[in-house]
């Protein structure tokens, strides 16, 4: 396949951008789209430009650390991660457009690369249950009913890649934090932080600048784990329970 | 055998050493001479005496303890977030010590530990089928073939249920039985049900609970995280390790931080094979400038390769990708008899032309031998041109994986429900349906059991360093039982590394140290003086493509088989790539800035030098055992065979400088709670 | 954020919108439950309107119910808009350097409107209260004492009943994700099952509003209404 490839270039955080044009020639359908990037980034250090950078590390669809807009989709055509997805899914002579997640809260640290420190402070603000090591009780202490547990679990895979707010037309992060709002909110652990949790965790998404959520879905469609807008809702009535609690 | 059009012996390199198949060695052969020094016997002055079940009681009884209003005095350097880092950071920011973290990826959360699938190993013997903290034990010096350290190890089992506990009240969601209960599974072929699991993303969810944890104690503010940030060098000052010097990824710019104790839970090195399970990132950098600071490497040559991952598509590929072994359970192996069939559609070779070798050679166990038979049994079978899939580089390596048999006996749907997400992700990755053509498999490496050298307290040989996780050598021996890595991780983090570093800390605050002593001085200069070089040369090839090559040289002599010439051969050829690599490496843009070609090159000049070392510790291991096959040591039937009377030890490395023999530490491997035995698989 | 207020957060404001939104919504359906009288005749329509002046009567002073009702629309129109421009600008400042090329993949072309579609709803609903509430305006000339004769005049213009026609449009939109959206913002769509059921609420509520508002102007025009 020969591809012509749009890139957004930026030096680093301060400076301006531009999208860049780059011919690649002679890509296989069995590389994935990191692997691509890959292939061009050898031919740039050969012509001694310097290489395009992007974030990655697992490659298989888990860490969350890849994650690029293609054409106009998060993570493009497919829903997975950037990793996951393959050359096969363009055809030859394509245009693609590739873009860094746009999203104030997410500053562009060079290139592709984007800073999400953003969630690791949401998640600083309560998601999480304060068991302090060595305090557990008896695993089987507290049975979990197993369709809880199986709910937890589904909504507990998000991977943190930040998709769901660049897919946003708001540059909302309720996915996100919905996401893990629900997976405690399920469990009888999560309980007695529940109405302090979401609480903390929407005013410090607010205060990251991230924006409110409308309920397009565009978030949803994006998720690599298919994350369902249920967990939204969960989010929204958590935060109305709290409300009710006089919090 | 089945099979006269085709010579099924092993390759020639295996059989030619037939002295060995005697069983015992000449006392004075050592395939390594010339390439090290030997050194004084090593003992581990930590480990507890007494009954094995009493031993880490008395230890934690023994270490001493630290003042809760002195803690915060006491300063400590985690490097790595993954489950034995996150963990340990956690846990000690919440007693109370001056927690600093670092990491390279953007986010704690990203650790490779993340990729974990199967589950986690625990003695909670919750389905009463015989299970114990003593048979667990067993099982893993067992799996380990008898090259782990039994006071270590039975600690580790002993530790596991308090692990699950820990995880569950954090909100793990591990998976449960309808009647509210946690689920159990048997893994890794032993015969109790002691995995616990949350589907196959039980790394992820682990981790995800230490993240929180994590990032609790962040909030807190007993811990400071330094994301993007990569160690490059340990600063030992007056005998201790006293800090490290860390480059922020985004600036370039070059810190020097400082602490009482530094802990290394960076995880493991299998990236010096480039091709991988690991995370792109993946690196040996931290443990390998400890070990050039004086920290000893102990079995570096054992590697755990696992047999069913998806094959290489072509020579752009990046990483391998797992699936879980419980493939095996339904798939039958085969690729075709004759070399002529092997780019036709499977589906069209006849039965009576097809190999199916592991069901040949190991009736009793056929397609469910332990991984590493089935790993080389892969390799045997693609060195002999009888490989399927795509040619790369002129070799096709892949074999076949085939559900035909089990879709028609079980039905599409019930085969659907126990693997319709690996079938769904090999799809993804290869564009190929293996519910109609049979999926191709070829093995990988996927952990290694090596690592810095640590005693009972988890501290290695420069006082103040302690390492925990993947990157230290201590719990799995010559070979990893499947489910036993969380564990590992989580048992270093959470319950053992809080013990022991108390002992250490005991005697701190430490005399303070500057910016401007000697030791920091040096360990600043070689970080920046080595970052100037790579960006100084301006050769002609990318840091990548030397990457490459080594990792086709240490797969190749250092992989699933190794023998006296091949790795004599792979030393020679790792010393040439290296020099040329300084001489001719390409790093383009500045230090000032975020430089993903800089970062690499620094990883891989550390893997060139592991990579030497591995090939001198595979060397003088003239024996077969776990993950870690010799061609000259096998018995008449092909499979590996351990010389205990001569190798029951570990192999502790000392760096001696660059281009001079290291230096070799054994420590004496006693077992007084267990008998050593040879397996079989026939 | 410890000790943050959950009354000052993103979502209590689309809390807001939610509640605003529906006591719109129960506003709309009667006021076109009242309009569909327009087919009863000259008699039965003006006495309606003119029975909404005295609802309450004795107990409420003329016109009493009718300015509470007022009084709570104009609260809720205040709430629905603030909160809507609140969210509007942190939305445009959440990402300010926009996308070279963007699909909005799983959207539907109602959620995209929804601030469009608001600012149209609010032009016309000024026109409309200017047209036949604070106004009267007649625009044949004629006589404004009379609603029905009122209607009748305004409808048979082809473009104004084509203006009110392209207002129940944008309503109709509004409505279709607005509805929906509000169940979810009020945390009752926790399932794939419950989200469908509001997405299809949402859709034959906006319907049933859009069709039933339009039937009025429609038959003026057509000649089936009448003076």
């Amino acid at each position: 396949m020969n591809l012509t490839l749009k890139i957004w270039r930026q030096p680093d955080a301060v400076s301006a951008g531009a999208m860049h044009t780059y011919q690649l020639a002679d890509v296989s359908p069995d590389m994935s789209f990191l692997e691509m990037l890959d292939v061009l980034n050898e031919q740039l250090n050969e012509q001694g430009e310097d290489p395009i950078a992007f974030d990655s590390d697992c490659r298989e669809g888990i860490c969350g650390m890849c994650g690029l807009m293609i054409n106009g989709d998060a993570h493009g055509p497919e829903v997975t991660t950037t990793c996951q997805l393959h050359m096969r899914s363009f055809s030859d002579g394509e245009t693609i457009t590739i873009e860094p997640w746009r999203s104030d809260a997410f500053p562009v640290v060079k290139d592709l690369v984007v800073d999400r420190g953003a969630f690791d402070r949401i998640i600083q603000a309560g998601g999480y249950v304060s068991v302090n090591t060595g305090s557990a009780p008896e695993a089987h202490s507290v049975p979990v009913p197993k369709d809880d547990a199986d709910r937890a679990f589904n909504v507990a895979t998000c991977i943190g890649c930040g998709a769901c707010v660049a897919a946003c037309p708001n540059g909302s992060a309720s996915l996100f934090m919905g996401a893990k709002v629900t997976h405690l909110g399920l469990l009888p652990q999560g309980q007695p932080e529940r109405d302090e949790r979401v609480v903390n965790m929407v005013a410090q998404h607010d205060h990251e600048g991230f924006g409110g959520c409308t309920n397009i879905g565009a978030c949803t469609a994006a998720c690599p784990k298919e994350i369902p807008l249920d967990v939204i809702s969960q989010l929204n009535k958590d935060l109305r329970t709290a409300i009710k609690h006089g919090h | 055998m089945s099979n006269d059009s085709h010579d099924m012996d092993m390759p020639d390199t295996v059989t030619s050493t037939e002295a060995s198949l005697s069983g015992s060695l000449d006392g004075d052969y050592d395939d390594a001479a010339g390439y090290y020094t030997p050194g004084t016997p090593l003992v581990d002055e930590k480990a507890p005496q007494g009954p094995i079940a009493d031993r880490w009681q008395n230890r934690k009884f023994e270490a001493r303890l630290v003042n809760p209003a002195n803690r915060r005095k006491l300063s400590i350097i985690i490097v790595g977030t993954g489950l034995a880092g996150a963990s340990a950071a956690a846990t000690l920011g919440e007693a109370g010590y001056n927690v600093k973290t670092f990491c390279y990826q953007d986010s704690p959360r990203r650790a490779h530990s993340i990729a974990a699938q199967g589950g986690i190993n625990a003695a909670k013997n919750y389905k009463e089928d015989g299970d114990s903290v003593h048979r667990l034990f067993y099982d893993t010096v067992k799996g380990g073939d008898y090259r782990s350290r039994e006071s270590n190890v039975y600690r580790l089992a002993e530790v596991s249920t308090n692990i699950i506990d820990q995880c569950v009240a954090q909100g793990v969601p591990f998976a449960r039985e309808y009647g509210g209960l946690l689920d159990n599974r048997s893994f890794g072929g032993v015969q109790v049900s002691r995995t616990f699991y949350a589907r196959g993303q039980t790394g992820q969810q682990l981790l995800i609970g230490a993240y929180q944890a994590l990032e609790r104690q962040i909030a807190a503010g007993t811990v400071s995280m330094f994301t993007r940030h990569e160690m490059l060098e340990l600063i030992v000052a007056d005998g201790k390790a006293r800090g490290i010097i860390a480059r922020d990824m985004v600036t370039g710019e070059v810190q020097t931080h400082l602490a009482d104790v530094v802990v290394l839970a960076s995880g493991g090195y299998g990236n010096v094979f480039y091709l991988s399970t690991n995370a792109m990132g993946s690196n040996v950098t931290a443990a390998w400038r400890a070990h050039r600071k004086g920290a000893y490497m102990a079995n570096p040559c054992y590697t755990q390769i696992h047999p069913t991952c998806i094959p290489v598509s072509g020579s752009h590929q990046s990483k391998l990708t797992l699936m879980s072994e419980s493939l095996r359970n339904d798939g039958r192996i085969w690729v075709p008899k004759n070399q002529a069939d092997c780019d036709k559609d499977p589906r069209e070779i006849a039965e009576a032309d097809r190999d199916y070798y592991l069901e040949r050679i190991y009736p009793s166990f056929g397609n469910l031998v332990p991984r590493d038979i089935a790993s080389r049994a892969a390799k045997n079978v693609c060195d002999e041109g009888r490989g399927v899939g795509p040619e790369v580089e002129g070799v096709r390596r892949g074999v076949y994986l085939d559900f035909a048999d089990a879709i028609d006996r079980l039905g599409r749907d019930a085969v659907a429900n126990k693997y319709g997400n690996l079938f769904d992700m090999y799809a993804r990755i290869t564009g190929e349906d293996p519910y109609s053509v049979p999926m191709r498999i070829y093995p990988a490496v996927h952990y290694v059991m090596g690592g810095l050298w640590v005693d009972y307290d988890l501290q290695s040989t420069i006082p103040g360093l302690f390492v925990t996780g993947e990157a230290n050598f201590s719990d799995h021996g010559a070979n990893r039982l499947g489910a036993s890595a969380l564990m590992q991780g989580l048992a270093d983090g959470y319950f053992v590394l809080p013990h022991t570093i108390r002992d250490y800390l005991a005697d701190g605050p430490f005399e303070p140290i500057g910016e401007d002593h000697p030791a920091v001085v040096e360990a600043r200069t070689s970080v920046t003086d080595r970052i100037e070089h790579f960006l100084s040369v301006n050769g002609t090839r990318s840091v990548d493509s030397y990457h490459r090559e080594l990792g086709n040289i240490m797969w190749e002599y250092c992989g699933m088989e190794r023998t006296e010439t091949g790795l004599k051969k792979a030393i020679d050829l790792i010393r040439g790539l290296r020099d040329d690599f300084y001489r001719n490496v390409k790093v383009l843009g500045t230090s000032e800035s975020l430089n993903q070609s800089l970062e690499k090159a620094g990883r891989v000049a550390d893997f060139f030098e592991l990579g030497e070392l591995m090939c001198i510790d595979a060397l003088n291991r003239r024996e077969s055992c776990g993950g870690h096959f010799r061609g000259e040591s096998q018995t008449e039937d092909g499979e590996a065979l351990r010389h205990d009377d001569e190798f029951a030890y570990v192999s502790a490395w000392e760096w001696a400088g660059l281009d001079e023999r290291p230096v070799l530490h054994k420590e004496d491997l006693v077992y007084t709670a267990i008998e050593m035995k040879q397996r079989s698989y026939k | 954020m410890k000790g943050a207020r959950a009354s000052r957060t993103t979502i209590a404001l689309k809390l807001g919108m939610a509640v605003s939104g529906f006591i719109f919504l129960g506003f709309v359906l009667a006021h076109m439950y009242g309009n569909l009288k327009a087919f009863a005749g000259h008699d039965a329509f003006n006495e309606y309107a003119h029975h909404l002046r005295e609802l309450g009567e004795p107990m409420l002073p003329h016109e009493g119910a009718l300015w509470i009702l007022r009084l709570g629309l104009i609260a809720s129109l205040v709430v629905h808009v603030y909160c809507a421009v609140v969210l509007w600008r942190r939305a445009a400042r959440a990402r300010t350097t926009k996308y070279v090329m963007k699909k909005d993949t799983g959207a539907t072309r109602a959620s995209l409107m929804m601030r469009w579609g608001g600012v149209t709803i609010l032009v016309f609903l000024v026109w409309h209260l200017l047209n036949f509430t604070i106004g009267k305006v007649n625009p044949q000339g004629g006589a404004t004492n009379d609603p029905y004769d009122l209607m009748v005049d305004t409808f048979d213009l082809w473009w104004m009943t084509l203006i009110y026609i392209v207002a129940m449009l944008a309503l109709g939109a509004h409505l279709h994700h607005g509805i929906w959206s509000a169940a979810q913002t009020l945390g009752w769509t926790g399932t794939a099952a419950k989200r469908q059921r509001a997405k299809v609420f949402g859709f034959v509520i906006a319907l049933i509003v859009s069709v039933g508002f339009s039937l009025v102007p429609l038959a003026v025009l057509a000649g089936i209404i009448t003076k």
